[in-house]
């Protein structure tokens, strides 16, 4: 389901075990052509899916936060520049707008009739691990994450896979505001750094 | 207006914005210094990136038949086109009075009367929820829509009880290099009144500031970065507040 994506800075080559060619059926899927954008679906659906749970939590809302966002992925298509970075980041940037901006309209609404309290229920990371260890991107990333600081790396998920603001992870850590910001760029920034990924301008 | 002394505060914000971390207002702002600073776009760009990978250790397959719903949802829809470049005509654009546009504006009204707007359940989360809402949801609330040529609709909320109007636009695509989206709130005298400014994006909002229950009319442009104090092109979106 995760297929490998070429190895930054390498060509892609015919006989390896190739991941589709995502800007292509894009390109193809702003023309109209549904069977293309079905492959952009199969290639990229499980991450999307699979960081929609984290944020929102609940599985029927992040089927809803997918299906809303790949129309807008169909939608947008012809928008997708290559110049600004890979068509799955670009994918799974509105998704994940989509899930924090769904997260945190349920949450305003609700904080006004009840006391707020964790609410959060766990999402069952056995499933979530089962799905991802079969792929070698997947062990890449959690070592490369695994080079934050224990702050960053605490910082990065709380912001990127719990949808809180950076004001609101510095009042959870009892840290100064200003500080959770930084501790998200500089861990942005090593886990860019470690993975390669990033654009050569 | 390029000596902004909270720039480098602002630039701080490149790694809460890439992941979405940052409240509403933080978002409006930092979005209007992106359209003109181009080492922070590059920057939320590979800061994105980095982020998107955690998505590979998170993959979880998705049920089967969301796949079927997705593909029957965009047999329904026709991808937009291409950006068009703008910027290259508004440059050399002559000012126009916005009387002559008057027309314009209540060909638009009339659409928004008749049919009223049909508000797609994929339209329903925005970046300002909460005071989108509350205008939206206010007993006297109005709404009119517009939708422009590039396949972006805009729509203006208004409450004259609560005295504060909410524009949503969907599709909006990026304003020219050192360009933004600049709103403006037609006084009663006529005068068009800088209300404040919009990102682009899928789907954004923004509070129109000023005197929102009496103005007689809204409408955006495309203005410098920094904005103007008065409009300089032909707005891309214009609605006039019926009774």
């Amino acid at each position: 389901m995760n297929d490998l994506r070429p190895v930054p800075g390498g060509a892609p080559d015919e006989g390896a075990p190739p991941g589709p060619d995502l800007p292509a059926l894009l390109q193809r899927s702003a023309r109209g052509d549904e069977s293309a954008f079905a492959q952009v679906y199969d290639a990229v659906s499980a991450k999307a899916y699979g960081m929609a749970l984290r944020v929102v939590r609940d599985p029927a809302q992040a089927e809803e936060v997918v299906q809303e966002s790949f129309l807008e992925v169909w939608r947008m298509a012809a928008r997708y520049d290559a110049v600004r970075g890979s068509a799955s980041a670009w994918i799974l940037t509105i998704v994940h707008r989509r899930a924090v901006d769904r997260v945190r309209s349920a949450e305003s609404a609700t904080r006004r009739e009840v006391a707020y309290h964790d609410r959060n229920q766990p999402v069952s990371h056995d499933e979530t691990a089962e799905a991802a260890t079969a792929s070698l991107e997947a062990r890449r990333v959690r070592s490369a994450l695994a080079s934050l600081t224990p702050v960053q790396r605490e910082a990065v998920e709380l912001s990127y896979l719990r949808g809180y603001t950076h004001t609101e992870i510095a009042r959870m850590l009892d840290l100064p505001v200003g500080t959770a910001k930084t501790r998200i760029r500089d861990g942005l920034i090593r886990l860019r750094d470690t993975m390669g990924v990033g654009s050569v301008r | 207006m390029t000596t902004d002394p909270m720039r480098t505060d602002i630039h701080a914000l490149s790694g809460a914005y890439a992941v979405d971390a940052l409240d509403d207002g933080e978002r409006a702002e930092f979005e209007r210094h992106l359209a003109g600073c181009p080492s922070c776009q590059a920057e939320v760009d590979d800061l994105r990136e980095a982020a998107a990978t955690m998505a590979d250790v998170n993959a979880v397959k998705p049920p089967a038949d969301l796949r079927s719903r997705v593909l029957a949802d965009i047999r329904t829809v026709r991808p937009l086109p291409p950006v068009v470049e703008r910027g290259t005509t508004h440059s050399s654009r002559v000012r126009r009075p916005w009387v002559t546009l008057a027309a314009a504006a209540a060909a638009v009204i009339v659409l928004a009367g008749a049919g009223g707007v049909v508000w797609h359940p994929w339209t329903s989360s925005t970046s300002q929820v909460s005071a989108v809402a509350q205008v939206q949801h206010a007993p006297d609330a109005r709404q009119f829509t517009t939708h422009g040529p590039d396949g972006s609709t805009v729509t203006v909320y208004r409450s004259v009880s609560l005295d504060k109007a909410v524009v949503v636009a969907r599709d909006l695509a990026a304003a020219p290099d050192g360009k933004v989206y600049q709103l403006w709130l037609q006084d009663p005298a006529g005068t068009m009144r800088p209300a404040g400014f919009l990102s682009a994006g899928a789907s954004t909002s923004a509070t129109l500031s000023g005197a929102a229950a009496t103005a007689k009319g809204a409408g955006i442009t495309v203005e410098p970065v920094g904005g103007s104090p008065a409009p300089t092109s032909n707005p891309v979106a214009l609605v006039a507040f019926t009774p």
